[in-house]
Formats: C-alpha cells, structure tokens, sequence
C-alpha cells in the first residue's frame, strides 16, 4: 500500500502522457479516496452506511406513525403530517434502506464469493451508489422546504399525484428521486449479472455458485426487467405534471388505472427484490450453522427461478377491488396461489439443512431462525389474500399491514440483520459479543412480534390503512396501544443492535480468519479482505469451495503456487485505476434534478421565451453530467499490476501509463 | 479459462467465464431492460388508443405515412452501415470504418430531421399537441422517446467518429464499435414495432 499512498495522482514521468483532466487519482485514504473509490468493498460499505443512516429516518418515521395512533383521536401529528410520514416511512424502508442494505452485500459479498477480485465495471458500480445517494437526497429535499416531504403514499397512486391534487414541488421531488433510484438500481444490476456470468474463478460453474449468489442473479434480473415500469409511470406522471400531458386526466382520456397497473407491475417483483437477498443470506447461514450442506441446493436455486419469473404475472392481486372483471381476477389469484409453491419450498429445504444438524446457536443463526418462523406467518397471511373474496374484505386494512410487516421486517429485515452479524467478522475484523447479539435477537423479535401481531387482530375488526386517528368507540384501542408500546421494545432492540455493532467496529474482540469455519470462497480471505482480495484466484472444485479445500490443503496448496508463478509471470495482480468521474457525473445529476423537481417553472413576463432558472439549472446539470460521462469514456478502463510478497504484502506496483494499450 | 496464457490483456480484454466480451455482456442485458421501457410506452398507448374520448383527432388524418415509411427505410439502411461499420473496424480498416460511420450518422440525421418536420407539421398543421388530446401525449411521448435514443445514439457515432482520429481505436477496441453496434440495431429494430403499432394499424 505504501507505494500507492504517495501522491493523489500519477508520477511526473506519466503525465507527459496525458492531459490533466485524465489524470487517474490513486489516494488510498482520506476523502478523495472515497470519493473515486472503485473498489467493490468499499462501495458495498457505503452503500451500507447510507441505509443504515436512513434506517434512523424511517424508523423515527414509524415511531411517529405509532405515537399518533397510540391512543383515540391523538392530535400529535395532523393528518398532513401523517401523510407525510407514512409516505416517507414506506418509500424510505423499500427504496432507502432495504434494498441498499442488500446491494451492500451484493457489492461486498458477491464478488468475494465468485473468487473474483471486483465486479465487471467498477467506475459503473461507483456511479450506482453515487446516483443512488442523489436519489436519496431527491427524496428527502422536501422536509428541508416549504412544500414539505411528499404525501401521496409510496404507491403514489394518480390521479391523487397530478398537479391538481398535489400541486407543490414535494411530488416532483418524490417522482425525480424514484427516477433516479431505479437509474442507479438498473445501473448497479447490469453490472452484477456480468460479472455473475463472466467473472467467476476456474471451475465455479453456475451450479457450483453459493446460493447468495444465485439470488443475487435473480434479483439483478428483476431489477432490471421491472424497474423499467416504474421509470415509464414516473415519466408519465413527471410528463403530466411538468408538460401538461393527459396521461392521468381523466376530462381528456387519460385513465389514472394505468398509473396502478405500470407501479404494480414493478411493485410486485419488488417485493422479490426484497426478500430474494433475504432468502440467499439464510442459505448461507442455515449450512454453516448446521454444519450440513444445504439440503436440495438444485432446488433452492429453480424455487429461486420460479418465484422471480412467477413474480411478473401477479402484479393484479394489488388491485382485485378495481373490478378488472372475473377472468383477470381469477387468473391473477391462481398465479398468487401458484408463487406460493417454489417459496414453501424453500421452506422445506431450509427445515431440511436444519434436520439432524449440529446446530451452533449463535446470533447469526438465532436471526436466521427467526426469518423461517416470521417469514412464514407473513407467507401464510399472504395467502390468504390470494383468494381475492377474501382479499376485498382485507384490502385497504391494517390485516395487510400485519401482513407486509411480517415479510419485510421479519423476512428482508431478519435476514439483512443476520447476515451483517454473519459477515462482520470478515468485514471487519471483529466479533459481536453473543449475549449483546442474542439479547438484540429477542428484544427485536418480541417487539417485532408485539407491534404487528395485533394488527391482524385490527385489520379484521376493520381498521384502515393510512388513517391518522380513530374513535374511542371503534374497539382498536388496545391493539393500538399494545402495537406501540411493541414499537418502542422494537426500538429499544434495534438500537441494541446497533450500539453493538458500533461498539464492536471499535472495541470488539478481534477475530481470526474464516470464524465461523465456513464454506464459501469469502471466508478463505483475511479479514478485512485485502484491497486485491485474492492473492491467487482460486480454483473451485466443489459447489462448497472453500470447505473442500480445507479437506485438500495439499493438492490447493500446490496448485496456488503454480497459479500464482504464473499470474506473476504474466504481469502480476491486476488493479483499475480510481476514477473521480461517476462521482461528477452523478453530481451533475443533482443539479439537473434540483432544476426539474425543485425549482419553480419561469414567470414568461420575467424571461424571454422558455428561458429561465428552471431550464438553466437542468441544462447546467445536464451538460456535467455529459463532459464527466466523455471524460470518464476517454480516461479508458486501464490499471496497474501489483506483486505480493507470500504473506500478501505487496512486493511492488507497476503503474501503467496512459495509452500503453 | 486458463490463467496460464501469457498474452492476456487485463484492461482490455479480460478473459470471461463465459467467453463473451463483457462490453457485449452488459449491452445486452441493458437492451433487454430498454425493451421493457419501450414495452410499457408502446402499451399504454395501444391502451388508450382503444378508448379516444370525443373530438380526439383521427390519427389518419394526422399521419403522413409516405413521410414516415421513407424515413424508416432510412433508418433501416442505417442499421447496414452500422453493420458495415462493426464489420470494418474488426479488420482494423478505420478509413471503411469513417465512411460506414458517417453514413450511419448521416442516415440518423435525416431521420431525425424528418421527426423534427413531421413534429412541427402535426403541431402547427394539423394541431395535434402532447397537450390537447390523449393522441398527442402518447405518440409524442413515444416517438419523442425513441427519437432522443437516436440522438443518443447520433452523439455517440459522432464520438466514436472523432476518437477514430486519435489513433487509439483499433481492432482490438472493435467491441467498443460493436456495443454501440448493438444499440444502434436495437433502435431500430424498436422504430420497426412503433412503425407497426403506432402508425400502420391506423391503415387497416
């Protein structure tokens, strides 16, 4: 590392070569590392970060959403209010925090696992967490302002969104950030399935892939087939807003159904994207538990498929109450019935990795178990309301509440949950304490179980969704109660759960390699892994790589060496250049998104024709944005080799200079 | 994939599990994404289509449809030169591949240049705006949509035109002529489905 600290740009001798614009950073520490990071690793920490950071949001959103409901006719928050955080609650949960949460481990898991030493693109990955924190931004800009945060619900169903209805700038705001999230989500999955499908070590066939990985796959997938019905919704309803178009206006035609339509038919295979990670953490979890393979893994895998290709033609049971007629609902609730299948499935399969295994009860495994149990609850409540004469009694009720609670708090979350306190050791170095982990563990689950499981109780007496207060006199008031205080347990238990994580990243007892004696490639790292992650790329033998190796030390040694005389022979380690780029780019991006949601339209008595701030700003960011993305294109994808010492220390580093390719 | 090969090119040309180039890889995968953008587009005005309100202009009275078959012939000999193009700079010809680049570009302008009068005509003629009727706001949005993906793909023949000078495009950059083959192709093979959807099943 030494020989890279020394400057943040190349030697003199190199930049003869090039103009300055094209000089490649190499800081390895401090902020202009960070900033043109393209190492996967510390992506995926950022990424983890930024969720973890509005994981506080959207929780202290939900506390106030229960405070309110707490008791009869509360006045804590008016009803705008309300609105403004069971909107921001829900898109901050999804958008904000789980699915970044999961791309964290996308970015720091994934690659390790394919004994690749970085995605396939790792200027495209930065420009994916960069235009995805934009996004963020986006979103949240309204609490800052006048307008407010937006209020419309995370579905933003029209016509409620159109100017007539929201005319402030806090549905811009909501409409522009979405955009971008889905641009930075399609970005980041483009990139995963390359390198899913390209860069996997010798003899990691796809059948040998660890499950987490495969889900990964799948969910890239989704993203990048589903995401693209959202975007066209938003563009309409940017379209409606901005142009005065009639998409959503019903006087001219417009039919504000498809707005529900396009959103579902994203809104359901995001539900998959949510939990599909899920699924692929408790795959590697259960095993090394259990110390069994996972049972049926060919199984898992196709269950994985089918729920992902399921998953696009089940969009409807969203809206069986909009009367779309008996033969599409009908056919809609088969399909739900049917996706129910491949996830039992893996139900099974995961009860059978647990059969007759010797279990380690650690936190990781306490969290993986109670995915199984949560996840199923909500699994089962989910179907029922895949019978849709059921779901019309259901629809719009706090029972559907319970409902997704229970697959995203007690599914996505646990899982997420399990797998940080699975692979902290390896990210950091450190271990959590287990009676700190296990009591975070059950205060989560009790306050978890408290807060939602009354629900179902006032779903059914028929409580509704998304209303701010309630009378006395309805019979909801102890199941509300009780789910608030539930929610301050629940709350006490995440930030145990975090201060233990907190304190261990400084204080933790340090850990040696492979932990939790595991089974995938990952764990044959030091932790943290180093910057070039493997110092020879492995080679696979078995669908368990790393845990056949440990029974053939001899033969992997041997062949490590020839590997490794021979990745020296022919130029060392290779290593892409950092790049300052898609940090520019996305941050012409913000700029250009300021001009279309925030700033006001031009007053034509002010400026000549269309001209006016508006326009300037969005054309200002508009053209950052294109000169980054030129000079980013110019500046090339080369690197440099590095040549470790045994112990993995780097020997030297050969920068290569521009246009030696 | 072995690691054995002494002449592997890291920053170029990485040696896949698979054997496809990455650039080809990803460019594909971002097409089937775009197919999807396009799908939901094309759908939703083939679904309000089936419902004008009254005083929705006719769309045969609107569209002129030797003007747009002539610009889609166009548009799809284009797509020739951009094979021609890909063909050209895998042999490391560059002076074939200037002049197959150009004619793309060229081809691509007039294509352009006959939305921008067909835009214009219809606004101005026939008055149908993306404001006054359910017709306008999807076929502008649609066609608009397509249209900024050929001015994308314009800039970015003119780009690869210009780096072509620089000496540093050759053979073994031939997927960089070839991705961006991909999308060309893509565009128009999308500007054939709106052709058909949008405009000739108003004929039948």
């Amino acid at each position: 590392m030494e020989a890279l600290a020394k400057a943040d740009f190349l030697e003199k001798g190199e930049r003869k070569a090039k103009p300055l614009v094209l000089y490649r950073p190499t800081a390895k520490t401090g902020l202009i590392s960070w900033l043109t990071t393209v190492d996967h690793k510390r992506i995926g920490f950022l990424y983890g970060i930024t969720g973890l950071f509005f994981f506080i949001f959207g929780g202290l959103e939900a506390l106030m959403i229960r405070i309110q409901l707490a008791v009869p006719n509360n006045t804590f928050l008016t009803s705008a209010q309300y609105s403004e955080m069971f909107t921001m609650h829900g898109t901050t949960m999804i958008f904000l925090v789980v699915m970044p949460i999961g791309a964290a481990f996308f970015n720091f898991i994934m690659p390790l696992q394919i004994g690749a030493r970085d995605v396939a693109f790792p200027r495209l990955n930065a420009f994916s967490f960069w235009t995805f924190l934009v996004g963020a931004i986006i979103v949240n800009l309204g609490w800052f302002m006048k307008d407010g945060a937006p209020d419309a619900g995370w579905f933003g169903y029209a016509p409620l969104t159109t100017r007539t209805f929201s005319p402030t700038h806090a549905i811009d705001m909501w409409v522009m950030g979405l955009q971008l999230l889905g641009v930075a989500s399609i970005a980041a999955a483009l990139n995963f399935i390359v390198t899913i499908i390209n860069l996997r070590a010798p003899g990691m066939t796809m059948m040998r892939l660890p499950v987490f990985t495969w889900m990964t796959l799948f969910t890239s997938f989704l993203i990048i087939l589903s995401f693209p019905a959202i975007t066209i919704a938003l563009v309409e309803i940017m379209m409606d807003r901005l142009f005065g178009t009639n998409f959503f206006e019903v006087s001219n035609g417009g039919l504000p159904i498809l707005w529900q339509h396009l959103f579902w038919v994203f809104g359901h295979p995001e539900v998959y994207i949510l939990i599909l990670p899920a699924m692929g953490i408790i795959s590697e979890i259960l095993p090394t538990f259990s110390r069994k393979p996972l049972f049926g893994y060919p199984i898992v895998v196709f269950s994985g498929a089918s729920i992902g290709f399921l998953g696009f033609g089940v969009w409807s049971h969203h809206m069986f109450t909009t009367g779309m007629g008996t033969t599409a609902t009908a056919a809609f609730a088969l399909m739900t019935m049917a996706i129910a299948v491949p996830t039992g499935v893996k139900i099974f399969n995961w009860i059978g990795t647990l059969w007759g295994g010797h279990l380690a009860m650690r936190t990781p495994m306490m969290f993986a178990i109670g995915f199984l149990w949560m996840f199923m609850i909500g699994g089962l409540s989910g179907i029922m309301h895949s019978a849709a004469p059921a779901d019309a009694q259901q629809h719009g009720s706090y029972f559907v509440v319970a409902h997704f609670h229970y697959v995203l708090i007690g599914g996505s979350l646990f899982a997420l949950f399990a797998g940080i306190h699975y692979w902290f050791p390896l990210m950091f170095g450190r271990k959590v304490s287990e009676f700190w982990g296990k009591m975070s563990f059950w205060l989560v689950f009790i306050g978890f179980n408290v807060t939602f499981f009354p629900m179902h109780f006032l779903g059914l007496q028929g409580m509704p969704r998304r209303t701010f207060t309630y009378d006395g006199n309805m019979g909801w008031a102890e199941g509300n109660m009780i789910a608030t205080v539930g929610a301050f347990i629940l709350a006490v238990g995440v930030a145990t759960y975090f201060s233990t994580m907190v304190y261990t990243y400084y204080k933790g007892e340090r850990t040696t390699k492979d932990p939790w004696d595991g089974r995938t490639l990952e764990w044959s790292l030091p932790n943290p892994p180093p910057e070039y992650n493997f110092q020879v790329i492995p080679t696979v033998h078995a669908r368990d790589g790393w845990w056949w190796a440990k029974g053939h030390r001899d033969e992997i040694a041997k062949e490590e060496a020839e590997h490794k005389k021979d990745d020296d022979a022919h130029g060392g380690i290779h290593m892409p250049f950092q790049s300052i780029y898609p940090f520019f780019a996305s941050c012409g991006i913000l700029v250009a998104a300021i001009g279309i949601a925030v700033i006001d339209p031009a007053n034509t008595h002010d400026y000549p024709g269309f001209w006016g701030p508006k326009i300037a700003v969005t054309i200002l960011g508009g053209a950052i944005m294109f000169v980054s993305v030129v000079l980013w294109s110019l500046e090339g994808a080369d690197g440099y080799h590095i040549h470790l010492n045994d112990d993995g220390s780097i020997k030297g580093e050969e920068g290569h200079g521009y246009g030696s390719h | 994939m072995s690691t054995a090969a002494a002449t592997i090119d890291h920053h170029n040309d990485p040696s896949t599990s698979t054997g496809i180039p990455n650039k080809k890889l990803l460019m594909w995968a971002f097409l089937a994404s775009d197919c999807m953008f396009f799908g939901c587009l094309i759908s939703t005005h083939l679904i309000y289509r089936l419902h004008p309100p009254p005083g929705t202009p006719n769309a045969r009275d609107v569209f002129s449809i030797e003007l747009t078959s002539f610009s889609t012939f166009i548009l799809l000999m284009s797509s020739l030169m951009m094979a021609l193009a890909v063909n050209a700079i895998q042999k490391g010809n560059l002076r074939s591949l200037r002049w197959s680049l150009l004619t793309t570009i060229f081809f691509g302008c007039i294509f352009l240049g006959c939305q921008v009068y067909e835009f214009r005509n219809f606004v101005f003629e026939k008055h149908l705006t993306i404001t006054n009727s359910i017709l306008g706001t999807t076929f502008f949005t649609l066609t608009g949509t397509h249209g900024l993906h050929v001015l994308i793909g314009v800039i970015w023949l003119s780009g690869m035109l210009i780096y072509s000078f620089t000496g540093r495009l050759t053979e073994k950059q031939a997927i960089d002529v070839e991705s961006m083959g991909l999308y060309w192709h893509f565009v128009d093979i999308v500007w054939i489905v709106i052709f058909t959807a949008v405009y000739l099943l108003e004929y039948i």
